[in-house]
């Protein structure tokens, strides 16, 4: 097969083997998948050139492995054990069954948290308060004559209703349940698609396409305002990997799939897309695309408009997709790009070509401490400059490191705990650095070995020149962890009346250092103005860089004890740090997307002819609305 | 409508009980901005020499003249040098010993509202301070140094006029103590323009030292505030509009003199005696002026106003996104009505936290006293009566004046006349202004023998110098003196008609006095609230009607504005009589001022105050904002080209003789 048509020498199997240790560092396999529900006539029409395995992540029945309440897997979760100690539970992350000392201090500190007030979640999901379905019998029945499988069950509608943005999931906590989708569809291939859109039209229903379900944009909301019968169409089980041209390097891939599953099976033949968003556990290809997302190795591999050869979408109108798989093309404004960022409201997409790489030989973490976060911020931007910057360089203020830190797990040897104080003094008391005006940039290089390690030196050369002190791989590793469990820390937040969001932009390099000050000065004012009784977190990181810019994320928590209406609270501020963002010439969003979140912002961001141009499109595509999620226009 | 204002502390009683040596030497550590990037004041120069604005504007001009860069950079270099200050604690020690010697001589007390010392002192630390004081004396800004000196404050960079620079040591050591200083008018000097403004805008970036300048661009030569100048606040906010800064915090000060010290010489300057040029010889023959009595100074810091909350909702920051920050433009017009709007609000909360002294009703009083005969003497006991009485309406109307408790008002009457001696003469119980006495030996005038022009022009001097007391209490009764002006000469009770004549006036006085552009209605229905409140007013659905006991109040508001009045029209009368072809600005006071003695010596006109320059460069200036008057370029010089049906009809409208136009308003 794929691996023994490249030559596949023995050295090219060990690499691919080091590189699933390393992402089964950060995600644990499964350990069982589900066995695929795949109609039968789809698989005949993939079969042959099926590059896939069977084990997927993603079964039909969500809640059989993942939270109905909060992020990721059900065995996966921060807690406080007996001793009063932060614990991270199952097996699945490197952190898992580790004890993390310093958490608790953390959160005592940062937000003034305490463990005597808990607010426990609602534990199981009423189904009785979800509201009954509103069908319509018509395409109900004539869905049941296509075999393509169904739900109306109210937890599989739940699970549909909503991303993870914090107001959807401090409603579900509290057991509280908006407008739910009225049924969920598994259609398990292209054809069985074009079927269901086709009924969807006939019988004017509405369709939402539901990927991983990770949106943070109110995207996957259903409207009040939709009085049809809302179909939620599932695309996680349109997931195999259909062929892979190894003379171009491309995949061909259904839209369903999730990160981790195709970044698996790619592996499995000796290659990678490089694509990783912090939510690849869980994300889709179809989602990415819909979102323009991006990936934190980019800067290798790029971003999802860089990565995609070829897009079939189903639409109300038809199957739009190009006729040929050229590199580029000058045929007019490019199609595909009325799809990536439609977010769900033209169609859905179904199979894409996608670029994809041989496995890299060599990965290297890595981290340098700055003096403060002006430094840091010039190193970035010098390494932009120069376009030497590695797979993946992100750089955190100084409350982030102090978040990176108190994430430490407990060390197992006395010597470890001695390196670490010996460090410390180092940097503070040799070195002169403020501990509590340093930053941290952590590094992810990927290549070959020889050239890794020229290109690291590269790098700690040019963070020499600011200020820069390498700081090991350790904590760049850490730095990288902590995307994929802050999610998770969320929930244990909100435990203990924390509550708390990110958000992300993108910003010329000139208005960097503007934009993260005043962005967090201004959640901080703004908290203050509301009521909020306790100093929030307010906290930012420089997350890729490009030759004009750069993207933020900010993280924002506090705890809301002694107010009323925490979420109304909550939902001015992030207004506020949004407003605050395009004051300072930051756009609405780098990669989140709009969804209904953002939805008030668009045409002061794209212009109203920019708008009309989206309507246009949207009116000529969908002109019934079937695909009425309503994000973006 | 009386606010609630902080309680006054005299700063120098403590300078009168311990050692000024061991205070001038005394540890200073002042709080700093917490942002604060800590560099030197050389540092700070080559931080702006290298900044990309000058870069920008250094090429520019470059390729406009056809320069080497290399000669464009010196000049920018030498331009900063020149301007640039050079804060040094060790001349701030040897002012505060020096300032603490010659302040316990000059003045009986300083008093300082320490609240508003501790709100700056929180908002120096939370973010870069702007210092806006009025402008009255040179000794504004070493007193404001040597306050904050005082508190522990950390020291203000201060923007002065480049004319101190003449001064030889004396501005090396203001320099020292932080002044920088601007050429009065750089025109269309690019390169002086991007130095100044990067200059100013790196040290509030940095948070260096709080900022300091004057909105009135000068010292008040009337005790008025003048109307704002919009230069210096324009850079100063914009660090905050492109984002710069998180926030700026502007903190009004107003600090009102008992005396003035150049209290004659201003007068002598409206009146065209030209202005000395300072310097150090002079300065040192000033001296004289140590023997004298100056009374108290208070000094009121503000409440610090936030950059960010004045311009939340009416100025989009996104306008700035297109476009490198670096590269000057144009503020765009909803910048420039913000920045015009502000300037105006601070100019008035300088306005309403000035402490009146009891000298200012008194002034006010004699001098309407004064017009309505020829210097007609005034009973003691009556003008105690009258005091009071507008002491209480001054009160009502929100005045923050000074009168001291437990003091029969025949006393606090005594000692504000006494401390004023120059001005007034009491005999017998009875006061007038003292005219004669001027007449009789001014200071190094020929002792005898005046012309009558000579004689007229020494008793404007005392007139003036009282009008400047007068004025302090000026924006107290504004709004509704123009509201019984207009009820005087509307040509009905109709409220429309008095609306009407109402917007006619605040539009002809707008430069004249503190009126917020825009503000008609507000101002209209403050006046109206006023004079109902104090019942000199009733207001039905469709009239306005005076009350009995309300025609004194309304007949003392009118008066108040009827020199104003006078003043326009007579330069009104003069623009229609005399003005040629070929006037030009420069041309314009002199000829003014020969056409208003002559009407003053032949007894036409009824105030001696219409010969004030400033007065008349007001006028012209409403004229030509309104249009009446343009400047056309001649040959040489811009002459005046004036409408004379207009000014004509504009005058008549002043003096009521004509009806206004029909205002349109919304809502009333």
């Amino acid at each position: 097969m794929a691996f023994s048509s490249i030559g596949g020498s023995p050295d090219r199997q060990r690499v691919a083997q080091e590189r699933l240790k390393i992402i089964a560092r950060h995600l644990q396999r499964p350990g069982d998948g589900d066995s695929a529900i795949v109609a039968a006539e789809c698989k005949a029409q993939g079969s042959k050139s099926d590059a896939s395995s069977e084990r997927r992540t993603v079964p039909r029945r969500r809640q059989e492995i993942m939270k109905w309440n909060g992020w990721g897997y059900s065995d996966s979760r921060f807690l406080f054990n007996k001793k009063g100690q932060a614990e991270f539970t199952g097996k699945r992350y490197r952190l898992s069954g580790m004890i993390i000392p310093a958490l608790k201090d953390w959160m005592e500190s940062t937000f003034g948290a305490s463990m005597q007030h808990k607010t426990s979640a609602t534990p199981v999901l009423n189904t009785s308060a979800v509201q009954p379905p509103n069908l319509n019998d018509a395409f109900v029945e004539e869905l049941k004559s296509t075999g393509i499988p169904f739900s109306c069950d109210a937890e599989d509608r739940t699970f549909r209703s909503h991303g993870h943005c914090l107001h959807e999931i401090f409603a579900l906590r509290e057991g509280k349940f908006g407008r739910v989708p009225d049924m969920v569809v598994w259609p398990s291939c292209h054809n069985d698609v074009v079927k269901i859109v086709e009924l969807a039209c006939k019988h004017n229903v509405c369709l939402i396409p539901y990927g991983g379900g990770t949106s943070v944009s109110s995207a996957l909301e259903c409207p009040r305002e939709e009085t049809r019968s809302i179909i939620s169409l599932d695309t996680s089980q349109m997931n195999r990997i259909l062929w892979i041209d190894e003379k171009n390097l491309t995949a061909h891939v259904e839209a369903g799939i999730v990160g981790q599953d195709l970044e698996r099976l790619l592996n499995e033949s000796g290659y990678c897309t490089g694509h990783e968003p912090d939510s690849m556990e869980f994300s889709s290809l179809g989602g990415w695309v819909a979102t323009r997302a991006s990936g934190m190795k980019k800067n290798i591999y790029g971003n999802i408009e860089d990565l995609i050869i070829h897009i079939k979408m189903v639409t109300p109108q038809g199957v739009i997709e190009k006729s040929c798989q050229g590199p580029r093309m000058s045929t007019g404004p490019d199609i595909y790009h009325f799809i990536m960022g439609s977010e769900g409201t033209l169609g859905v997409v179904t199979e894409v070509t996608m670029k994809i790489r041989p496995m890299p030989e060599y990965q290297k973490y890595g981290s340098v401490v700055f003096p403060n976060f002006e430094q840091g911020v010039a190193c970035l931007r010098e390494v932009a400059k120069q376009r030497c910057a590695p797979a993946s360089i992100r750089l955190m203020d100084n409350e982030q490191f102090k978040f990176g830190h108190a994430l430490k797990p407990q060390v197992s040897s006395i010597f470890t705990s001695f390196l670490d104080g010996l460090k410390k003094f180092y940097i503070t008391k040799f070195k002169g650095f403020d501990p509590n005006r340093l930053c941290v940039a952590t590094l992810l290089f990927e290549g070959d070995r020889e050239k890794v390690l020229q290109h690291e030196k590269q790098v700690y050369d040019i963070a020499a020149k600011f200020g820069g002190l390498a700081a090991g791989e350790d904590n760049g590793q850490r730095g990288y962890m902590l995307t994929f469990v802050i999610a998770y820390l969320r929930d244990l937040g909100m435990d203990y009346y924390v509550i708390g969001e990110s958000f992300e932009t993108s910003v010329p390099w000139d208005r960097v250092l503007d934009i993260c000050r005043n962005v967090k000065a201004r959640i901080v004012r703004e908290c203050k103005e509301k009521g909020v009784q306790f100093p929030p977190l307010s906290t930012c990181r420089v997350t890729q860089t490009y030759d004009a810019g750069a993207c933020v994320y900010f993280y924002f928590a506090f705890n809301y004890r002694g107010l009323s209406n925490p979420i109304h609270v909550y939902e001015q501020v992030e207004h506020a740090a949004r407003e605050e963002i395009l004051a300072n010439g930051g756009s609405l969003s780098h990669h989140h997307g709009v969804g209904k979140l953002r939805k008030e912002w668009m045409r002061e961001t794209v212009s109203s002819v920019g708008m009309g141009m989206l309507k246009s499109v949207k009116d000529y595509v969908d002109p019934h609305n079937i695909f009425g999620n309503r994000n973006l226009l | 409508m009386l606010k609630k204002r902080d309680d006054f502390e005299d700063m120098l009683e403590e300078r009168r009980n311990s050692s000024d040596l061991r205070y001038a030497l005394r540890c200073y550590t002042p709080l700093l901005y917490r942002g604060v990037t800590p560099c030197t004041s050389s540092s700070l120069k080559s931080m702006v020499l290298q900044s990309d604005h000058i870069h920008y504007v250094i090429n520019q001009v470059s390729k406009e003249m056809g320069r080497d860069t290399d000669d464009v950079q010196e000049e920018a270099s030498a331009i900063l040098e020149e301007m640039a200050q050079h804060l040094q604690l060790s001349t701030v020690r040897f002012f505060a010993f020096t300032l603490s010697k010659i302040f316990k001589t000059l003045f009986k007390s300083i008093c300082v509202n320490e609240e508003g010392i501790q709100r700056l002192q929180q908002a120096i630390q939370e973010h870069p301070v702007v210092l806006l004081p009025s402008h009255r004396s040179y000794m504004d800004f070493l007193l404001m140094s040597y306050i904050l000196y005082t508190y522990d404050l950390a020291l203000p960079v201060i923007a002065a006029g480049m004319d101190f620079m003449g001064m030889k040591i004396v501005g090396e050591m203001l320099r020292m103590s932080g002044a920088f200083f601007i050429r009065r008018s750089f025109g269309g000097d690019k390169l002086y323009w991007a130095v100044f403004s990067e200059y100013v805008k790196t040290m509030l970036r940095n948070g260096f030292a709080p900022i300091e300048f004057f909105l009135e661009g000068t010292r008040s030569r009337t005790s008025k505030s003048l109307t704002p100048k919009l230069g210096l606040l324009n850079i100063v906010l914009d660090p905050f509009f492109k984002g710069e800064v998180f926030d700026i915090n502007v903190v009004p000060v107003s600090i009102s003199y008992e005396r003035i010290l150049e209290e004659a010489l201003y007068a002598r300057e409206l009146l065209g005696v030209p202005k000395p040029k300072e310097s150090t010889s002079a300065l040192f023959k000033a001296r004289k002026v140590l023997s004298e009595d100056y009374g108290s100074i208070h000094v009121y810091f503000g409440q610090p106003v936030s950059v960010r909350s004045l311009a939340h909702g009416r100025v989009n920051r996104c306008q700035f996104n297109l476009r490198p920050r670096h590269i000057p433009k144009r503020p765009r017009e909803d910048i420039h009505n913000f920045v015009n709007d502000s300037a105006y609000r601070l100019v008035r909360a300088q306005e309403e936290n000035m402490a009146l002294k009891p000298w200012v009703l008194l002034a006010t009083l004699l001098l309407q006293n004064q017009a309505v005969g020829q210097n007609q003497v005034m009973a003691l006991d009556e003008l105690s009566e009258q005091a009071v009485w507008l002491r209480d309406l001054s009160w009502q109307y929100g005045a923050f004046l000074l009168w001291p408790d437990n003091t029969p008002p025949s006393e606090v009457v005594f000692s504000s006349l006494s401390l004023h001696h120059g001005l007034v003469r009491i005999s017998e119980g009875r006061v007038q202004l003292a005219l004669e006495q001027e007449r009789r030996a001014g200071p190094g005038e020929p002792s005898c023998n005046l012309t009558p022009e000579e004689g007229l022009l020494s008793e404007a001097v005392i007139i003036l110098s009282c009008a400047s007391y007068r004025n302090q209490g000026l924006h107290i009764f504004v709004r509704p003196a123009l509201l019984a002006s207009a009820i005087l000469t509307a040509s009905s009770n109709k409220k429309q008609e008095v609306f009407n004549s109402f917007s006619f006036l605040r539009n002809m006085f707008s430069n004249e006095f503190i009126l917020c552009p825009g503000a008609t209605v507000q101002d209209f229905e403050e006046a109206c609230y006023l004079l109902v409140k104090t019942g000199a007013l009733q207001v039905t659905q469709q009239e306005f009607l005076v009350t009995e006991r309300g025609h004194r109040t309304v007949a003392f508001l009118a008066s108040m504005l009827d020199p104003f009045l006078q003043g326009y029209q007579v330069v009104c009368r003069f623009l229609c009589e005399e003005a040629t072809e070929t006037l030009t600005e420069k041309q314009f006071i002199p000829a003014v001022r020969k056409f208003i003695i002559k009407h003053l010596l032949a007894g036409r006109l009824r105030y001696t105050e219409v010969l004030s320059s400033d007065l008349q460069k007001n006028t012209l200036a409403a004229l030509l904002r309104l249009g009446a008057v343009r400047k056309i370029k001649g040959a040489e010089q811009e002459a005046l080209k004036v409408n004379k049906v207009m000014v004509n009809s504009l005058e008549d409208t002043l003096g009521g003789k004509l009806p206004t136009q029909e205002t349109v308003v919304a809502r009333l």
